[in-house]
């Protein structure tokens, strides 16, 4: 079994509105040094016994579903599970 | 004229879009479930808003998935006309079949209300019944419109007239450039945030929609009567 974790967040050229909302809230309490927030995803899928490469799997996955690379990048951690 | 409205799981706007066709366009229509494998007996497909699949992952992503949207591709490169609305352009442009992406409303909040939007281009199989520059009043209601592409896009986009509806006025969702609906290069797929089928009548406080649909099968009488 292996487990795939998968961070996404939006581009660097998309506008995150809920993440300038939360910068401001952090200014608000004080925390006047934070200079950008960004809000992602955070996948966890678990990958049982398969012939097929692993990293090819998981790009295949983020590409056809669970991104969409017009408005969000990702990268992902291969771990060996038991 | 024979028209589908797909359903997905989570769709709500179906039952407007196929009231809309039936009672005030006076056209044949059908509903037509996520898994069917086959458009071909229809002349227009209509995807309604709603939630579809909870709007889970992203909105649209997972109806994108299902097998009725190959058929949907079909039917868009035989050069039928495509309608999607709210979730329906969302899940369009999931599919490809029309550029960019829909992202959070920049104030994040549900826009619910009827806006004003502006006939872009009134040369196109879906506003032709509309003058050019015609202000018209159609619902919106979504959380998730706010219409985004990259510059590359966005230049094709207007060099092509690809802008048909905008929102004049207030900007409910940061939508680059005021944008509410665009259509793809061919002009048969358009996808649209504001919702037409929620104004077809007086009674529901507009009929600016309707001529939407008239355009549709004006467009379409022409080009099947021998």
């Amino acid at each position: 079994m292996t487990k795939v974790k998968i961070y996404v967040t939006l581009r660097e050229s998309v506008l995150d509105p809920q993440g300038s909302a939360v910068k401001g809230s952090l200014g608000k309490i004080g925390y006047n040094e934070v200079e950008d927030v960004r809000i992602g995803k955070y996948l966890e899928v678990t990958i049982g016994e398969t012939d097929r490469d692993i990293d090819t799997i998981v790009k295949e996955m983020c590409e056809k579903l669970l991104t969409n690379t017009v408005i969000e990048d990702y990268r992902f951690e291969v771990e060996e599970a038991n | 004229m024979k028209f589908a409205v797909l359903v997905f799981p989570g769709s709500n706007c179906d039952i407007d879009m196929y009231h809309a066709i039936k009672d005030e366009l006076g056209e044949e229509v059908e509903y037509v479930w996520h898994d069917a494998t086959d458009l071909s007996g229809f002349d227009g497909i209509l995807v309604p808003g709603g939630f579809s699949y909870g709007d889970y992952l992203r909105c649209g992503a997972m109806a994108n998935q299902s097998n009725v949207m190959a058929e949907v591709k079909k039917a868009a490169e035989a050069g039928k006309p495509v309608l999607g609305v709210c979730n329906g352009f969302q899940i369009l442009t999931e599919a490809g079949l029309l550029p960019g992406a829909l992202l959070r409303n920049q104030n994040l909040k549900f826009m619910c209300r009827t806006v004003e939007l502006k006939v872009e281009n009134n040369n196109t199989l879906f506003t032709n019944q509309y003058e050019q520059g015609q202000t018209i009043n159609i619902p919106i209601a979504h959380g998730e419109g706010n219409y985004y592409c990259d510059d590359e896009t966005l230049a094709k986009l207007k060099e092509n007239n690809q802008i048909v509806f905008t929102y004049s006025g207030e900007n409910p969702n940061g939508s680059l450039v005021d944008i509410a609906g665009i259509i793809n290069e061919r002009g048969n797929v358009l996808g649209m945030m504001p919702h037409p089928e929620r104004a077809v009548h007086e009674l529901l406080g507009s009929d600016d929609g309707l001529a939407l649909f008239k355009s549709i099968v004006k467009q379409w009488r022409e080009s099947h009567v021998s």
